[in-house]
């Protein structure tokens, strides 16, 4: 599988309280594991199963993605903030592997 | 009944036309990120069976439409992305990468717009899937990619997306003149068990539905373009295979002669559209 790289969409600063939006989009096959190569064997299932995104050490959004989420998977959503800080990013693969990223809000 | 047939026919004809304004309407236009304005209607060419050329933008649903307004939310930027990486990257026994020659990716700026186009060195019709083979075999050392492979066609949409916005204008005539006959004669010609030619479909009844999706003309400037059928990006002549084994004709091979062919006559029919590459389309 090509080199998988994270992309995310935040703005660089915000007004206090006020609701913005957040786009997060990962290159992921998200084998399902319902489906067999030519040989008629099980290809292993591997996905994202766990996304999260932390807000200054405190959890804003958490979801566990099931084998029926597209590949590529795209999360939008909302949320608002009273103070500047990382937006960090994680998305848990079945290997093991962790893939992250992070954004810095300001306020102004 | 014959009658009946043909009324039942008229009837949902015009109720398909509204279906296609509603979808399509006269003022649905295609800006990316808010700010690049990309035509997606064209006065069509001198010569041209079209009354209007509509990019395959136009057809879609306004879901797939915003998706390709948004560089972020069009899934193909991934690869691209990934292309990004490939191009300074050096590869094979030469160890150079693409920048090492052609610098930037910016300076394949307005490329993508004239092809496919003849190679008098080679003596042949050569479409970009070529020109970057070419480089890769004889002045990297390295391996020829797939056609359709996801390194190719990421590639192919980097190259594109330095000409978005830029005027298709495929040459014909000249030493492609041959090609160009025989890539008319191609669409032309009614093939497979359904025996339909790509005319039927793209130039008889766009705008029509066919079962669940409305037929496009055909055009080329959105490719490589991201299906979401197949989450990934997809060549022209992948898609060409795709329509012959829709009609249940037999398909030619990706980087044939008749589909390369096919492919200058088919881009020089969007002559006057603009470069979107890559797309987001079903």
């Amino acid at each position: 599988m090509a080199k998988i790289k994270p992309r995310v969409k935040a703005p660089k600063s915000v007004a206090a309280g006020e609701v913005f939006t957040v786009k997060t989009l990962i290159n992921h096959k998200m084998e399902s594991g319902q489906r067999k190569d030519k040989a008629g064997e099980k290809i292993p299932r591997q996905i994202i199963n766990k996304f999260e995104a932390i807000f200054n050490g405190t959890p804003v959004l958490t979801a566990d993605l099931d084998p029926a989420i597209s590949t590529n998977p795209f999360i939008e959503f909302s949320m608002k903030i009273s103070e500047a800080g990382d937006l960090a990013f994680k998305w848990h693969d079945d290997d093991g592997s962790v893939y992250e990223t992070s954004k810095s809000i300001a306020i102004g | 009944m014959k009658t009946l047939t043909k009324s039942t026919l008229m009837g949902g004809f015009l109720a398909l036309s509204l279906g296609f304004a509603a979808t399509a309407g006269e003022d649905s236009t295609l800006v990316v990120n808010g700010e690049t304005p990309i035509p997606v209607r064209a006065a069509a060419p001198e010569g041209s069976p079209l009354p209007e050329l509509f990019s395959g933008w136009v057809f879609r649903s306004v879901e797939t439409q915003a998706m390709q307004a948004d560089d972020f939310d069009n899934p193909g930027m991934i690869f691209v992305d990934q292309a990004w990486e490939a191009w300074s990257t050096p590869e094979g026994s030469a160890g150079k990468s693409c920048a090492d020659c052609h610098g930037e990716p910016d300076s394949m700026a307005g490329l993508r717009a004239t092809m496919p186009k003849w190679n008098a060195e080679a003596g042949k019709l050569y479409t970009l899937e070529d020109y970057i083979n070419e480089s890769r075999v004889k002045h990297m050392g390295a391996e020829p990619w797939k056609w359709s492979g996801a390194q190719m066609t990421g590639m192919t949409a980097l190259i594109s997306l330095q000409s978005r916005g830029a005027t298709i204008n495929v040459k014909t005539d000249g030493p492609v003149a041959e090609m160009y006959e025989k890539g008319k004669e191609i669409y032309y010609t009614r093939v497979g068990q359904l025996d339909m030619a790509c005319s039927n479909c793209h130039e008889d009844n766009y705008g029509v539905m066919i079962r669940a999706d409305h037929l496009s003309q055909g055009q080329t400037n959105g490719f490589p373009a991201y299906r979401l059928k197949n989450a990934k990006l997809n060549s022209i002549h992948a898609r060409f295979k795709g329509c012959m084994k829709n009609i249940r004709a037999r398909p030619y091979k990706e980087g044939s002669d008749e589909f390369r062919a096919l492919e200058l006559y088919v881009a020089s029919r969007g002559n006057g559209l603009v470069v979107e590459g890559p797309s987001v389309r079903n």
